[in-house]
């Protein structure tokens, strides 16, 4: 048995922060333990510097600048962040994971979705719902045409892009793991490799997609 | 049957490009308008400035003509209102928004100097330049305070914020740095070899001219001010609430009175409110449309069909999209009948769409993890899958194919290519 997860939830309603720690308390228990909420950016970075905690839960509209403004202005390196919103739009989503979360999961998972995603986060994987999955291949669609500085981050490899593909049917890791004939370890090296591009990369559609919306 | 409805003729205009700009974003707005590389036109610009100044002559015109194109930034309200609570992070001004503007000014002062070696010292030329310089510090700092007057909430008009928008050392040091410039290049061209004590004499003349004048406009102004901004609060006030609570009423109201009416009843309540939520999310976050515009829009409106009907819970993923051709109609209506499937008979509450839209071909996966069932075992009676989906696909050229297994689930791929030429179907 491995030790629980330390988790902050960073939200700004209060009813909801309830809920979902209600629901790690009855999903997660003995797998995550909630160290302290916070309610706005200030609280939220001073929860973080004075727990550093595992895994923060991350509202993304929060008052004081957002999730994005906590991510940087935290004070523990150690700590990853898994944003949890009601939103579904492409910018909150893309700036989101080009801030530093390694996940996006909306506010309508189950219990049991988030704390195995929880755990992911924990363990140094990614998470990717299948609506960012779409987004990924959204904008890493088509071929590049100018030669990028660093070509490797500006495109997905084919296995990468069907990974991404089976994710965004809705299959589960170990579904994709079988149906790709891989290990599961294998799968989660492909979502992290794809997570690193996704926060480095410079292509032109995810700059402008950030720029348009005037974000990052 | 075919009716393709074209959209209204809207000529292409140009407009001022207020994301991307260096200056006032006449480079990058008018390289968006003539479809080529911003970094062409900027070099335009600094090469027929070099030729007798006509790249500056011509970029002060087009600052002061075009429009800027954030008129009023419409973004769906839930953002909008989060953005405006501080609850997004705004827009963060990095070093590389600078570079260019240092290499474009370090540029632009090279060619000063080597024009002033060409033609030498003429006396017009530094007050011309200074003059140049103030001008556009305050047309930029113009186009700042326009852009926050639109962002800006309260309506009202403020004539300190109408010069300074919402503050901020930028928009002091512009405001400071122009008019200093501006004054500079006068002073250069009305005192050229005059004494202290003339130029004192005309410097007072010329500040007693200034005060009279806002002495005497001074009120006009202020009250035409006054009168506009309490117009504009007001009907930007009202037209807002008016749209809010047309909304309300006829979403989150209804729905509210029929899940009180129908509260015994916990499947009717939950379909309700997945179908207020989607409602209510696409209003407030996605904008994303579910009517017959585009063949994504179409995937979710059907999608939403099914989810009202048989109140289980469909996510729609789409990647790339095309315009709903009649071609295309048989995979939406295919789609369907697979969600009609799992809703009904996978018997988990919840259907996985994911749609891949190239120009090639269009994909759709319909994915449930319910019980599944045995293909050969299906009754021919039972037309749902064999007619309106496998039958349906091929009569149109595309294949589907079914994946399925007693407690596996079942998966529907649908494949329609959108090549002219129409391959045989591979099965």
């Amino acid at each position: 048995m491995t030790s629980p997860v330390r988790v902050v939830v960073v939200d700004d309603h209060a009813m909801f922060r309830r809920g979902v720690i209600a629901e790690l308390e009855a999903a997660g228990a003995g797998e995550v333990e909630v160290l302290a909420q916070a309610a706005d950016v200030d609280e939220a970075v001073t929860a973080v510097a004075a727990h550093r905690p595992d895994v923060v839960l991350l509202d993304v509209h929060l008052p004081g600048g957002g999730g994005v403004e906590v991510m940087r202005r935290g004070q523990s390196p150690e700590t990853r962040y898994l944003a949890l919103s009601v939103s579904d739009a492409a910018e909150d989503v893309i700036g989101t994971i080009r801030g530093g979360a390694r996940g996006y999961v909306t506010k309508t998972i189950t219990g049991p979705e988030l704390v195995s995603a929880i755990r992911r986060v924990a363990d140094g994987d990614a998470v990717f719902s299948p609506r960012l999955a779409g987004f990924v291949l959204d904008a890493f669609a088509g071929s590049i045409e100018v030669a990028a500085v660093d070509e490797d981050l500006d495109r997905l490899t084919e296995r990468e892009r069907e990974v991404m593909r089976l994710i965004a049917r809705g299959y589960a890791y170990k579904e994709v793991a079988k149906e790709l004939f891989i290990s599961i370890k294998t799968v989660e090296t492909h979502m992290s490799s794809v997570l690193r591009k996704l926060q480095l990369s410079s292509r032109h559609e995810l700059s402008r997609w950030a720029s348009d919306r005037r974000l990052l | 049957m075919s009716m393709t409805t074209n959209p209204p003729y809207e000529p292409r205009k140009a407009y001022r490009d207020s994301h991307d700009s260096v200056l006032g974003g006449v480079a990058s707005g008018l390289a968006r308008h003539l479809a080529v590389p911003v970094l062409w036109v900027r070099a335009g610009f600094l090469l027929t400035s070099l030729l007798g100044g006509l790249g500056v002559m011509v970029y002060a015109g087009l600052w002061l003509m075009l429009p800027s194109d954030t008129r009023f930034e419409e973004g769906p309200p839930g953002l909008a209102s989060a953005t405006r609570g501080g609850r997004r992070p705004g827009r963060l001004r990095r070093l590389g928004d600078v570079g260019p503007a240092i290499a474009l000014a370090a540029l632009g002062l090279g060619g000063v100097l080597a024009l002033q070696a060409l033609v030498g010292r003429g006396a017009a030329f530094w007050p011309a330049f200074f003059g140049l310089v103030g001008l556009a510090l305050l047309w930029r700092q113009a186009d700042e305070a326009q852009r926050e007057r639109w962002n800006d909430q309260s309506g009202r008009i403020d004539p300190v914020r109408i010069v300074f928008g919402s503050g901020g050392w930028a928009s002091y040091a512009r405001v400071a740095a122009g008019a200093l410039l501006v004054v500079s290049a006068v002073f250069i061209v009305g005192f050229e070899g005059a004494s202290a004590s003339d130029a004192r004499a005309g410097l007072i003349a010329g500040g007693l001219v200034l005060i009279g004048l806002a002495i005497v406009i001074g009120p006009w102004v202020f009250g035409l001010a006054s009168d506009l901004s309490a117009e504009r609060e007001e009907r930007v006030r009202s037209q807002e609430r008016a749209d809010v609570a047309a909304h309300l009423h006829d979403s989150v109201l209804q729905t509210l009175a029929l899940i009180q009416k129908s509260s015994g009843d916990a499947a009717t309540v939950a379909r309700l409110a997945r179908a207020q939520e989607r409602d209510l999310r696409s209003w407030l976050y996605a904008g994303e449309s579910a009517d017959e515009s585009s063949a994504a829009s179409a995937l979710r409106g059907a999608a939403a069909e099914v989810e009202d009907a048989h109140g289980v819970s469909v996510d729609v993923v789409a990647v790339g999209d095309c315009p709903l051709t009649d071609d295309l109609r048989p995979v939406v209506q295919a789609a369907r009948e697979a969600v009609t499937n799992a809703a009904k008979h996978a018997g988990t509450g919840r259907v996985d769409v994911y749609a891949e839209i190239t120009p090639a071909a269009v994909d759709v996966f319909v994915r449930d993890r319910g019980v599944g069932f045995d293909p050969e075992a299906v009754a021919d009676d039972r037309y749902g899958v064999r007619n309106s989906i496998v039958d349906r696909m091929r009569r149109h050229g595309g294949t589907a194919e079914i994946r399925t297994g007693p407690g596996e689930g079942t998966e529907v791929r649908l494949h329609l290519s959108r090549t002219t030429t129409q391959e045989a179907s591979h099965d």
